[in-house]
């Protein structure tokens, strides 16, 4: 292999990454855009849908689009039901109830998940077409190349929902100043719900590119992808869907870089030594508003 | 709105558990007395604890759960000291510990190897063995309190949860720093992940209790000081602090470093009771059990954190058969808690024999009425003014 | 201000101690006991994590163990007494593994299998030289664990006899260029690793890279990319199947057509990647299913009746793990000794270190140390999957 397709395969491994990380880092970016909590158990969704996948494909053999469909709705569901059992009742609480609370329900799913399929990984048939193509002598994996384009399309249609629809309107509204949408008629639960359903469908999504380039599902496969998405949108400004790309990326192409100079043992270690600086350079990251305190 | 991360709804706070001294000859303890009825029940669990485990009544199994529950009590203390007390919401605590532990293993046992003493003469114990387990203790928290000042420094210039977020941060890095150091450094430090082994047994019933005692002891005067009242003043509203002269920066570091050294003791005596050490053991869920025992207490309660580290720690020994469905029990009564109890199961009440005494002195007790009703508003203070 | 000030937490950490003594007292008298009866009985105890992240090789030991058991009782138990084992379960932590510990020894039992994983051994290892308690862990393969002293034995080989046994072979095959991908923060992959290029430079193969991944990791194209760019004649990836069956499946999917080798570690890979992707994969291990000889094929059959599931190495290593200690254990029966003395448990300890089993995975004899001196098998996949043996390496001592 010569340098240059080296190069083209590194970062094409740092795009993948990147991509996968964006699409768990915007559900937590949409999240606490609207309700400020940091939902911890957003990783555990992609968990759940990974299991999804291994019931459909599997355990009962079915078509892979069908399953794909599943694990979307089975993830919007699941996000929307945590929304109303554990996090509805706390909308008015103290903050750190809800964080708590949110690192309860992380706790139950991982837990519930170990107890019902026990703590080894289950393996998810393949389902992606073709494993890789050829492009100009250059063998590149095709899973990789449909992550990019998936989170791209996503991406992109995410901004339009939020900057041109109606409802759009209606979660910028809420995120701005929940009192006065409610004054103007917005309805706020349903808004609430709503980015919740957006959030985990995109963990759905996510779940499905995951599992196509790692066919696995753990109990706590949530847990580190949680923690890498979140320091992304953390990184690129929480609440801000550019700044959960960028933050993705960042990290993704660090992770991959780092690995890539044989450092890899230090690689979670810069990740987050990455997301120190930037917070005590940009203390509310790259595209973070700047809020000035309330007295 | 970062700031505002306990600031709404705040739950019912205890700043001493006094209330409005009542009028005129109300008697009570003088201060000597106090002091002396605290230390002399100490004295009796550790003398009468001892006695069991000479005797055989208390059996090394119980034994040793005790350590743990005496280690995790600390651990409690200390987090409610950063979370309680200070309201920020660490999720790193379990870091701090690892570098206490590492810390004091390492130390102790290269100055044993200097002295030429065996793990046999260690468990023997005496003078010498009980000032360097104190040495040692002392030397792991203070490398703990360190790295909370390293940390602690940057942390405390963000708030709310990005606070949370970088010293879950520092803590991953403190791991994989343990995992790898010896590459680094080019000599066995920390044994990476092979783990710190042969660690003596230097941790027993004793000293542990002791350790608690006298944190509890710490932690507690701290509080009742200007310097405990300047911490809950900033978390109870840190602007209106700034404003009344208090140095924020200072405080909130103090309090972070004070819980960080805590820490890094219990960490210290962990690694005497398990005797090998692992960069694993200390990673983020560590830090979740040691946050669910503080806010299953009661965020600001010194009793509460002590309560359900205890209970936390004996509960699933006690429920060994269902080991299956501990972890899922932890995440209900969590999120449980939160929901229907979000200021925990006690709240920010403290307990107080010496008050007790004192309204038995006064014939105060709870079911005579007038006094009851006097004695209640003592108990708690809404800081909500 | 400070006049009604008390020293209330004294109180309260004594008022804890005392909660904290009752309740324990309580605690103390559950205990995970099955089968048996009083004084016609041994107790054994089976010590492991059987539920967290670990849950699934402890579970394996636990059930060969198990299986061992309770055929010896079927067929009359030890010197005429049943075998009652304990089984306490530490969730792959250390400091359970101490409670546990002290909890099957307060019990009064002659002898653990166990434990498990590294740190939680290590740290009975420690504790249960004091007490010259006869443990045999199944698994354990850190070169420690068994030199704190002269009670502690293991069922299967170190990491570095297999990193030894891996640099043979592939010296033997003739491969000259090699790379390898093994987890780092984990001493089992890293011990198998540094044995096996120390040994392999020995033999004069090139290590062309060694690349390492962090626990939890599930993408290794960036390190794969790097190992293939290198051109290697084979990789070594010497982790547990889990992570093998990705590391097999992403350099498959970068292209890599040459061999890959493992450790025992890949037991149980066969169902992470699929059987294109496993052709041209060897592996040393101390057990197959697919072994169709003698006592081997006699335990899979067994093990498939008591669970419905096919047994790994882990199930195994178990099952002669326990009966190692039911040999020590019939020892010092022999001599007649009151169960439970301090001669009695330094009897089983001498009877296991003097003693030979004829294992489900091969003879197992002790010679002065706490390692066994045994035989291995290479493992390879057939082209619909399965497992097959492809050498079985002999015991070296």
């Amino acid at each position: 292999m010569d340098g240059v397709a080296l190069i083209v395969s590194q970062v094409l491994n740092g795009l993948q990454l990147g991509s996968i990380y964006a699409l768990v880092a915007l559900g937590y970016t949409m999240v606490y855009g609207i309700i400020l909590l940091l939902n911890f158990a957003h990783g555990d969704i992609i968990m759940a849908g990974a299991y999804i996948l291994w019931i459909v494909l599997a355990q009962l053999g079915l078509n892979p689009v069908v399953a794909m469909l599943l694990s979307v709705a089975g993830c919007t569901l699941l996000g929307v039901v945590i929304d109303k059992v554990a996090y509805a009742p706390l909308r008015n609480a103290p903050r750190l109830s809800v964080l708590i609370t949110a690192i309860g329900v992380s706790y139950f799913l991982e837990n519930g998940a170990q107890l019902i399929f026990g703590a080894d990984a289950k393996v998810v048939p393949s389902f992606a077409p073709v494993s890789s193509i050829q492009v100009g002598g250059l063998s590149l994996s095709f899973v990789a190349l449909i992550t990019v384009l998936v989170t791209a399309i996503s991406t992109v249609v995410l901004t339009f929902l939020v900057q041109k629809t109606k409802l759009g309107k209606a979660m910028r509204a809420v995120s701005e100043d929940m009192g006065a949408a409610r004054l103007m008629g917005v309805n706020v639960n349903n808004t609430i719900t709503f980015t919740f359903a957006v959030g985990s469908a995109l963990a759905g999504i996510g779940a499905i590119l995951y599992v196509m380039a790692y066919p696995q599902a753990t109990p706590t496969m949530g847990m580190m992808l949680g923690t890498k998405a979140f320091v992304a949108a953390v990184l690129g400004g929480i609440g801000s869907i550019p700044g959960a790309v960028v933050g993705a990326m960042l990290v993704g192409f660090s992770e991959v870089f780092v690995s890539a100079i044989g450092l890899s043992v230090w690689r979670d270690a810069v990740v987050f030594l990455l997301l120190i600086i930037v917070l005590i350079v940009r203390p509310t990251g790259i595209f973070g508003r700047t809020m000035s305190e309330k007295v | 709105m970062e700031e505002e991360l306990m600031a709404e709804k705040r739950p019912i706070i205890s700043t001493g558990g006094r209330g409005p001294a009542p009028a005129g000859k109300r008697r009570s303890l003088p201060m000597a007395a106090r002091y002396a009825i605290n230390a002399l029940l100490v004295l009796l669990v550790l003398v009468v604890g001892e006695l069991m485990i000479d005797g055989g009544a208390i059996t090394r199994y119980q034994t040793s759960v005790l350590q743990q529950v005496g280690v995790y009590i600390i651990m409690a203390v200390s987090l409610n000291v950063a979370t309680g007390y200070l309201g920020q919401l660490p999720l790193g605590h379990a870091g701090f510990m690892s570098v206490g532990a590492y810390g004091c293993a390492i130390f102790i046992m290269r100055l044993t190897e200097t002295l030429g003493m065996t793990g046999r003469d260690i468990v023997a114990g005496g003078p010498l063995v009980g000032l360097i387990v104190f040495a040692g203790v002392v030397f792991g928290g203070l490398c703990a309190a360190v790295a909370g000042v390293i940390i602690g420094i940057p942390a405390l210039r963000l708030k709310g949860d990005y606070l949370a977020i970088i010293t879950l941060a520092f803590a991953e890095i403190i791991r994989v720093v343990m995992l790898n150091i010896d590459d680094v450094l080019g000599f066995e430090l920390t044994r990476g992940a092979a783990g710190l082994t042969g660690i003596p047994s230097y941790s027993n019933f004793l000293n542990v209790f002791l350790a608690v005692a006298v944190v509890c002891f710490l932690v507690h005067t701290m509080m009742k000081s200007r310097h405990g009242r300047a911490i809950l003043a900033i978390r109870d509203n840190e602007i209106a602090a700034e404003a009344t002269g208090v140095n924020t920066t200072y405080y909130k570091t103090l309090a972070f470093v004070v819980s960080a050294f805590f820490a890094g003791v219990a960490g210290g005596l962990y690694a005497g009771c398990v005797g090998v050490l692992q960069p694993a053991n200390f990673g983020f869920m560590q830090s979740i059990e040691i946050l669910v025992m503080v806010v299953l207490g009661g965020m600001g309660s010194m009793l509460g954190s002590v309560l359900s580290a205890t209970v936390l720690t004996i509960l699933p020994e006690a429920l060994r058969a269902f080991s299956d469905y501990r972890m899922i029990a932890y995440a209900v009564v969590l999120i449980l808690v939160m929901i229907f109890r979000p200021q925990g199961l006690l709240g920010s009440y403290d307990f107080s024999l010496s008050r007790v005494i004192e309204r038995v002195m006064n014939r105060d007790f709870p079911w005579s009425k007038r006094a009851a009703s006097d004695g209640k508003a003592g108990e708690e203070v809404s800081a909500d003014v | 201000m400070f006049k009604n000030v008390s020293r209330r937490q004294f109180v309260q950490a004594s008022a804890v101690a005392m909660a904290g003594l009752s309740l324990a007292a309580c605690g103390g008298n559950e205990g995970g006991s099955e089968g048996g009866d009083g004084a016609s009985s041994i107790k054994v105890g089976i010590l492991g994590p059987h539920t967290g992240d670990v849950a699934n090789y402890g579970i394996a030991c636990r059930n060969g163990a198990q299986l061992y058991f309770d055929q010896l009782n079927e067929d009359g138990g030890i010197n005429g007494k049943q075998v009652e084992y304990l089984v306490e379960d530490e969730q792959g932590d250390p400091t359970q593994a101490v409670t546990a510990y002290n909890l099957l020894v307060e019990q009064g039992v002659v002898g653990i299998v166990g434990d498990v994983t590294t740190g939680p051994t290590t740290a009975v290892a420690q504790q249960s030289v004091n007490d010259n308690m006869p443990c045999v862990t199944p698994s354990a393969t850190a070169a420690e664990i068994v030199t704190y002293g002269n009670n502690t034995f293991r069922a299967c080989v170190t990491d570095p006899e297999q990193g030894r046994i891996m640099a043979a072979f592939a010296n033997e095959q003739g491969y000259k260029n090699i790379g390898t991908l093994y987890l780092k923060g984990d001493d089992y992959n890293e011990g198998v690793n540094n044995a096996f290029v120390e040994e392999a430079k020995a033999l004069g193969i090139t290590i062309t890279t060694e690349q390492s991944y962090s626990a939890g990791d599930v993408d290794f194209n960036s390190q794969l990319t790097t190992i293939i760019a290198t051109n290697p004649d084979a990789i070594l990836a010497p982790n547990y199947y889990e992570d093998d069956g990705l590391i097999v499946t992403q350099a498959r999917q970068q292209g890599y057509t040459g061999v890959i080798l493992g450790v025992d570690g890949w037991s149980g890979v066969a169902d992470y990647a699929s059987a294109e992707d496993l052709q041209n994969c060897y592996y040393c291990c101390a057990f197959s299913s697919a072994n169709d000889e003698g006592l081997a094929a006699q335990f899979t059959a067994d093990y498939e009746a008591a669970y419905g599931e096919t047994p790994t190495n882990f199930c195994a290593l178990g099952y002669d793990a326990a009966m190692v200690l039911a040999a020590g254990i019939a020892a010092a029966e022999e001599a007649g000794l009151e169960a439970g003395s301090d001669e009695y448990l330094q009897a089983v300890i001498d009877g296991i270190a003097a003693g030979s089993v004829e294992g489900v995975t091969g003879t197992i004899a002790y010679e002065g140390t706490g390692d066994p001196v045994k035989s291995s098998l290479i493992l390879t996949f057939t082209e619909d999957g399965a497992e097959e043996v492809f050498e079985t390496i002999d015991a070296t001592a």
